[in-house]
């Protein structure tokens, strides 16, 4: 690792005006479970690092406000899983969480951090694009809401701009019965970087909309024009043009080394009809109940 | 804003201030400084669990953090498993099954199955392997490893 400040602000203020000093210069440490390796890999070389987890604001919390479940910086992947509002209302985000690396690095690893990285392959991106999140941003003009599927922009990039930085992660508790589901394609079981992730959301009235990551620039949200993704009484088989409509965004890198683009796309299909049978079926529980 | 910063922890019981260089991981730490080498090093990217220590309950990598990042907080390292009366049931029961081959994933086992007996005191085969799914083994005991915490949990049970 290459010397550095290590700076630990108390406050949110704080945190923006050293963020606005030291602007490139300067790299966020939540979980540090990605940071930490691209420090020892010289692939970032900052000036000061900036500890979040001494921000009594920022500190692990997942609070229902106004309608919304709201999720802190500096709230881990465990926590999130283990939450019984999370499992409630949002059983989809449990999914990507508990598939996050390994207990260890669940026990570290934030949400927030896993969307400001900008990694096309977080797990939390999908259902958190599906569930409508809204991404709570802090800077030196006060704060400001980013709707989560204007926050991820590309590979390392997000909507946050100099001297800004994420406080919350907030989800919208829904009104009526909703199924959501996330699955996801790994060459083995443990930690790995998925080759797809994948969430499926379907709503009472049966309109569905696939998100889905690692397979392009960024994960992509995409409404189902056909109508019939969401509809129960028509068999996997018949949708798989409607499928194939939706995934119009995919574009797997000939380059990787973990799945081909043929095989990734070919999956695709198979991961996207299996996610929105377990989210109808999810829906169909909840408006029995 | 200095290079080095002065921390305060409990390292396996014992409260400690130590001055620690802000760009070295808690393994660097724990090996380097304090001579608590039974924390291995290994892919030091988090992916097969030899450095796994326990940080105020739960099981963590440490060679993906600072160890700035752990004032204030408690610790326990595989040096910190062993009772007065001898070995930890866990550790026991690690040899009784022969899961310890070359050993040098063993403290990282020891540690995750540690926390997880803490959670889940009477662990499922399927949820020791989820636990555990963060520790790679080289010797690929798994099997006995598994056996082992299993074994263990049944002990502490009775
Ligand atoms: S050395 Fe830390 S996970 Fe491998
Ligand atoms: S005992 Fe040799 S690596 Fe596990």
């Amino acid at each position: 690792m290459n010397r550095f400040q290590y700076a630990r602000p108390e406050t949110v203020g704080e945190a923006v005006a050293l963020l606005e000093e030291h602007g490139d210069d300067a790299r966020l440490l939540a979980g540090g479970t990605d940071l930490v390796i691209e420090l020892r890999n010289r692939w970032v070389e900052p000036k000061v690092v900036i500890d979040l987890k001494r921000i009594p604001d920022l500190a692990p919390a997942i609070v229902e406000r106004d309608g919304f479940l709201s999720i802190s910086a500096s709230t881990v992947m465990t926590d999130i899983a283990e939450d019984e509002r999370v499992q409630r209302y949002f059983p989809a985000l449990v999914e990507s969480a508990v598939v996050v690396g390994s207990v260890q690095i669940r026990a570290r690893a934030t949400m927030a951090g896993n969307i400001c990285n900008g990694s096309p392959a977080a797990d939390t991106a999908p259902p958190l694009l599906v569930y409508d999140a809204v991404v709570v941003v802090a800077g030196s003009d006060g704060e400001r809401r980013v709707p989560i599927d204007d926050f991820i922009v590309g590979p390392g990039k997000t909507a946050l701009q100099r001297g800004e930085l994420v406080t919350a992660i907030e989800l919208p508790i829904p009104e009526r019965p909703y199924g959501a589901a996330y699955t996801r394609l790994t060459r083995r079981r443990g930690t790995d970087l998925a080759s797809i992730t994948l969430c499926a959301g379907v709503d009472a009235d049966g309109q569905a909309r696939i998100a889905y990551g690692s397979v392009g620039p960024r994960a992509f949200l995409v409404e189902d024009e056909s109508g019939i993704l969401g509809d129960s009484t028509i068999p996997s088989e018949d949708k798989i043009d409607s499928l194939d409509q939706i995934f119009y965004r995919a574009s797997p890198s000939l380059k990787s080394l973990r799945a081909s683009p043929d095989y990734r796309l070919a999956m695709l299909r198979v991961l996207g009809a299996r996610a929105l049978e377990t989210a109808i079926g999810r829906l169909t529980k909840e408006l029995v109940s | 804003m200095n290079r080095t910063l002065t921390i305060e922890t409990t390292i396996n019981g014992r409260r400690r201030s130590l001055d620690v260089a802000v760009n070295h991981t808690l393994l660097d730490v724990l090996r380097d400084d304090i001579d608590l080498t039974g924390t291995k090093e290994c892919c030091v990217v988090g992916e097969c669990g030899a450095c796994t220590v326990i940080i105020d309950g739960r099981p963590m990598n440490s060679c993906l953090m600072l160890a700035v990042e752990i004032d204030g907080s408690e610790v326990t390292t595989v040096e910190g498993l062993e009772l007065e009366e001898g070995l930890s049931p866990l550790q026991g029961a690690f040899l009784d099954e022969g899961a310890t081959q070359c050993g040098f994933c063993i403290p990282g086992q020891l540690m995750a199955a540690t926390a997880l007996l803490q959670q889940n005191p009477d662990p499922t085969v399927e949820e020791i392997q989820e636990g555990l799914a963060g520790n790679l083994c080289r010797c690929a005991g798994y099997e006995q490893i598994t056996k082992a915490v299993l074994a263990a949990a049944r002990g502490v049970k009775q």
